[in-house]
Order: C-alpha cells, then structure tokens, then sequence
C-alpha cells in the first residue's frame, strides 16, 4: 500500500470516528457486552416463538382432551395426529401450547406495567424535582411513604379486591379490546389482565420516580436549561426538550431491571391465586396449578419455573449491559 | 441618584436603564430551611446602557457582576430595583411579555461545555429559540440556524452533530449563534471568554464585534479580564462587593481612573516589559464576605487612602467628572 493510499485510508477513518452520532456510540458498547447480547438474543427468540404462538402450536390453549390427561412428552394424539410436545397437564390441555400462550401474555403484563410505571414514574419525578420545595417535598414524602409499605401483602388485598368487585376500577372498553388482542384474549380475560397491569404499575411507578427526581436535581442546575429559559422555553418545554432527553440512560436501565421484577411479581401473584386466573395460562399460575403434582410429576411445575427463570435473568443482564453502554460511571 | 447622563455623552438614547438592582440571596440553614442570613450580591446599583455600545463590566470573582447580568434577563429575580429595556420595566413584567422579550435580549454563557445540550444536536439547539417563539416553518427555522451557524464561522454539515464534538472555542460560537437565532438587540455577554485559550479568546472577540456592527447589537460585557474589556467596550464600569465604583467612558478610566479599587485593579496588569518600573498598588487581605459587608464604603476595609469617614457614611455613586461616574469620598 502507498504512503497516500495509507493516509486516505486514515483520514477516512478519522471521518467516520468524527460522524459517529451518540446511540451508535451506545450501540458499540452494547454488543461488546457478551452475557447482554446473549440475554437479548434469547429474548429476542422468546418473544418471536410467543408472538407467533398460533402457528406454532396446533393446539388452542383452552383445549381439552379428557382421556389423554398427564400424558407423557411426545405423545401424539391419536385421533388428531397432533403431537403432545411436553404432554398434557392434570385436564389434558396440551402443555406446550400452553406455556407459549402463558408467555405472550406475563410478557405483555410485564411490558404494559414497566411502559406505565415508567411514565408515570419519570413525570412525577421530573415535577417533583424540577419545581422542588413544597411540591417535591409532598410527592417524595407520599413516595417515601408507599415504599415503607410491603408491597406483597398490600399488592394481594388489592388485587383480591379488584379482582372480586368489577366495577372498582372502569376500564374503557377499546383498551380491554386492545390488550385482548395482543394477548389473544376475549375481553372478559383481559380485564383480568389489565388489573394486573394496574395493581403492578400502581406500586412500581414510585422508584422510577425517586430516580427520575435524583436526576432533573442536578440536570436543572445546568447552564443550558438556563439557556433554555433565557430563550423563553418554559417549564414544560425544558421538561419535555432538556430534562427528559438527558434522563433517558438511567430510566431505560431501571426499565429493563424492573421488567424482570415484574415478570416475577405476576408470577408470585398468580401462585399465590390473585393473579390472573387458570382457563387464562401465565407462568405463574401454571406453576400454581400444578403445584400438588410436584413429587410424582416434577416436569409440571418446572416446566413454567424455567421461562420465569430465564426471562428475569436475561432482563437483568440487558439491564446491565444498557448501564454500562448508555453510562459507564451510572450506578444503579 | 438620578441616571442622566451627560449632555455631552448622550449622542444615543438609553437602551437599558437599571436604577438600584438589589439582589439579596437567602441562606437557609436547619431542618425548617428558615432563611438565617442574607448574601448582599448586589446592593442598589444603577447604570444605563445606551444603543449599540458595549458596555464592559469587571470586577473580582463573587462582586456581583454576574448576578447583575442575570437580573437583567430576569434569569434571577432581583431583590428590589428597576430594570427597563426600550422604556417599559422588566421587573414587574407578567411572564406572557417577558417571553416576548427573550426575543429582545439574549445571553450568553461563560462555560461553553455546560451551556449546550448534550442530547440535542447543535443546529436544533440554535433553532430551540424560533421554536420557542413559533418563528416561521420547520423548514425556514433550520435554514436561519444553518445562517446563524454560518455567520459565526460553522458549516452546514455541523448543524447534525453533538456539542462533545466541538471545541470549546466552536461551542462558545455555537452558543453565540443560539443567542442571535431570535435577532436580538442586547445580549448580555456573561465572561463569554473567560473558559477559552487566549488566542481563541480573540477569535471569539473578533466575532462578537462582528456581529454587533452587522446586527447594531448592545452588549453588557462582563468580564475579569481588563485586557478584554478594553479591548471590546466603549465605556466600562467596575463592580466591588455588589456596588458599582465606577463607571466612566473606556479611555478615561483606563488614562485615569478616580476610584481608589479602579486604580488597584489598573496596576495589576501585567506590562509585557522586563524594565518598565512603576507604582503597584497591592491591596492588603481578603474581600470581605457579601454576608456581612463593611460598613460605610465597602472597599474601606482596603482602600490604601481611606479615611476616617470612609467607615462611618457610604460615599455617593456620581457624577465627578462630565460622564465620569464615581463612589468615593475623596475624590473631588
């Protein structure tokens, strides 16, 4: 190679150093992150399998078949011809198709809440920390106050209670439609669902605020929102143009560490039976209704454990990988 | 203490008047945050820029020339005073037209690595002021900040990129250009050179001169450097501990300043000659804390020539020579 040919071939390089905008700079990052990049790929798997349930499985979820009940795996359905994957459950639903279905829909509930905590809790937090004194005094004081509360005992008494008496909470019509669909349900069973979503994002929306504070806190004092103001942005433009923007990095790590939380909270819901409920399959409750099976079954409540397991784990490591590519020095 | 000005002088009318700016900072202390003392900053100052001059203020670290900028803009609510701007008063502005007057009077910053941004690439920024105000289409708005980025010396193809790109010289000009975006007739010049190598500094001068000459733009220079500022101002006015000592045309002060504090600071810089000889005034001990500032002349405490008055009255801030402003006992 020429002397000139080795120089072109640098500052052509040093062009594409200098073109590099900040998201491929966080890109780069994230896939030098094995463990993250693994996590996410097998997400990535879970969600298309679950997302394309209806035509994997020939089997509807609430399908049973009397005679062939704990039928073991790989058993074909002799009428049908169809094969029984992981077997059947103790009424002779097929178990594969089951946890498919289960998947699409503790996936959604996780999604739904972590998409509706985090709204709410990155509004909150920004009021409370931008305008300070009274107002964040009272919305982190009431905030400081729920965390106190154990969330699991008051998380069951309010699920038991919404769940009992329908008319608690009203929910439009065109969201129960909605969320139905995504999780191929009846509207009936997705209200179930969306009560779920709400008792979840109810408690989980307090510490993305308390992040979200600690973070408009100390952007506020910044030269540029001054700018901003001398410019005359007023409060919600420096909200929504400098304030928010700014705090994306930490709020999307707390995003996907708390979408692992949730997948475990619905699964600790639903086994403890005020989750949603059994013709409706979720991890958890799967594992609930198999439970009595354990000794001369084991498979059975296993089964649902792993994509739990798996989910809460992979969730944590893109969590880190995001920290550490969005942010080096977050500690979170 | 009236503001007006010398016949002689008053070729222009008064663009800005500020008739006794007083800023007292509150400092809270105890868990109830009661206010347990105050920080005079500024203490009844009163000064008049006029059209399309360049008005340099100086003064030490912590004598209040910032908090005066600042004021002017509203950027902090000023204690007590009158700040007018074309006639009508700012202090007492609603906030519907004081946003109407951000479009007037603009500022720019001293730190130019804080002062932008970080997620927001550099042509939005210099537009964020003709979206505030809702100036033309998205189309002609991205057209005037590319002018704007131009005029100061940037390239269409920078208007894409992110402030950790430039230099802190390219971002102090980028912060120039947002200033200008919105077609301002005063700008407030916060040390706007202070964080710059020198032969950047004058680079950025050399611009900000430019530019006043194109657009008939006032200034409000405040700077530490008193090469700077007579380098750039046509009058000058120096500040000590939240009062202005004096305040005279560019070359009358520095050919022969009148105040004791002018004459100190005038001695301090350094002559770039090996033999030149002459007489240093080097003022003895520390400023004294805006909390509790000296009684009577608060350069008293100093002042190599003070007398026995100087402790007890506050001299007056006037007229000791035709267009010569002047806070001191003794001087004729």
């Amino acid at each position: 190679m020429t002397v000139s040919a080795q120089i072109e071939k640098l500052e052509a390089e040093a062009i594409t150093i200098e073109e590099r905008s900040p998201f491929q700079v966080v890109m780069r990052r994230f896939v030098r992150h094995r463990l993250a990049m693994v996590s996410m790929a097998v997400m990535v798997i879970i969600f298309i399998i679950t997302i394309l349930a209806p035509y994997i499985t020939s089997f509807k979820v609430d399908e049973i078949n009397v005679n062939n009940y704990f039928v073991p795996f790989g058993t074909v359905d002799e009428d049908t011809g169809r094969v029984h994957y992981l077997g059947t459950d103790n009424i002779g639903r097929d178990y594969f198709s089951r946890l498919i279905y289960a998947g699409r829909i503790s996936l959604t509930v996780a999604l739904l809440s972590v998409l509706i905590s985090e709204t709410i809790g990155v509004f909150v937090g920004a009021v409370s920390g931008f305008y300070g004194r009274w107002v964040d005094a009272v919305l982190m004081r009431f905030v400081e106050f729920m965390l106190t509360i154990p969330t699991l005992p008051l998380l069951l008494i309010i699920s038991s209670m919404l769940l009992r008496n329908e008319d608690l909470i009203p929910i439009p019509e065109s969201v129960l439609n909605f969320v139905g669909n995504i999780m191929l349900l009846n509207p009936r069973d997705a209200r179930n669902a969306v009560l779920i979503v709400v008792v979840l994002a109810g408690f989980g929306w307090l510490s993305s605020a308390q992040l979200m504070r600690g973070t408009v806190l100390s952007l506020r004092e910044q030269t540029f929102v001054e700018a901003s103001r001398s410019l005359g942005g007023t409060d919600i433009w420096i909200i929504m143009k400098h304030m928010i923007p700014n705090a994306m990095a930490p709020i999307i790590v707390d995003a996907s560490l708390a979408l692992a939380g949730y997948v475990v909270a619905e699964a600790a819901l639903a086994f403890l039976g005020f989750g949603i409920q059994d013709p409706v399959p979720t991890w958890g409750n799967m594992l609930s209704a198999t439970q009595t099976y354990m000794f001369d079954k084991p498979w059975l409540p296993l089964l649902p454990g792993i994509p739990i397991f798996v989910c809460s784990l992979a969730f944590n490591y893109i969590g880190d990988g995001l920290r550490d590519a969005l942010d080096p020095r977050l500690k979170l | 203490m009236a503001m007006n000005t010398n016949m002689q002088t008053q070729e222009k009318p008064d663009l800005l008047v500020v008739k006794n700016l007083t800023k007292y900072f509150p400092v809270r202390s105890g868990i109830f945050q009661r206010v347990s003392a105050w920080v005079q900053a500024v203490d009844k100052v009163s000064f008049a820029v006029k059209s399309g001059e360049t008005l340099g203020m100086v003064g030490e670290s912590g004598c209040g020339k910032t908090t005066v900028g600042r004021s002017i803009l509203r950027l902090v609510e000023p204690t007590s005073g009158e700040v007018s701007f074309n006639g009508e008063n700012i202090i007492t502005m609603r906030p519907k037209s004081l946003k109407a007057l951000r479009r007037d009077m603009q500022i720019i910053f001293q730190d130019p690595y804080a002062s932008l941004n970080p997620r927001m690439p550099i042509g939005e920024a210099v537009m964020e002021g003709l979206q505030i105000h809702k100036i033309g289409h998205p189309k002609e708005r991205w057209e005037i900040a590319i002018n704007m980025l131009k005029k100061v010396g940037l390239e269409e193809y920078h208007a894409r990129r992110y402030p950790h790109e430039f230099s802190g010289g390219q971002r102090q000009r980028i912060g120039i250009a947002r200033a200008l975006a919105l077609r301002p007739k005063f700008i407030v010049c916060d040390e706007p050179v202070s964080a710059l190598d020198v032969s950047i500094q004058s680079q950025v001068l050399n611009i900000l001169k430019d530019l006043q000459k194109e657009f008939g733009l006032t200034y409000l220079f405040i700077a530490h450097n008193l090469s700077v500022v007579e380098h750039i101002s046509d009058r000058v006015a120096v500040m000590y501990l939240g009062k202005m000592v004096e305040l005279t045309e560019r070359d009358a002060l520095y050919r022969e300043p009148l105040h004791p504090y002018t004459k100190a600071l005038l001695s301090a810089i350094p002559i770039p000659h090996p033999n030149v000889k002459r007489d240093r005034t080097i003022l003895k001990g520390d400023v004294p804390s805006p909390l509790n500032p000296p009684k009577g002349c608060r350069f008293h405490t100093r002042c190599p020539i003070a007398v026995e008055k100087c402790s007890h009255d506050e001299p007056e801030f006037r007229e000791a020579r035709p267009g010569h402003w002047v806070a001191c006992w003794l001087v004729e």
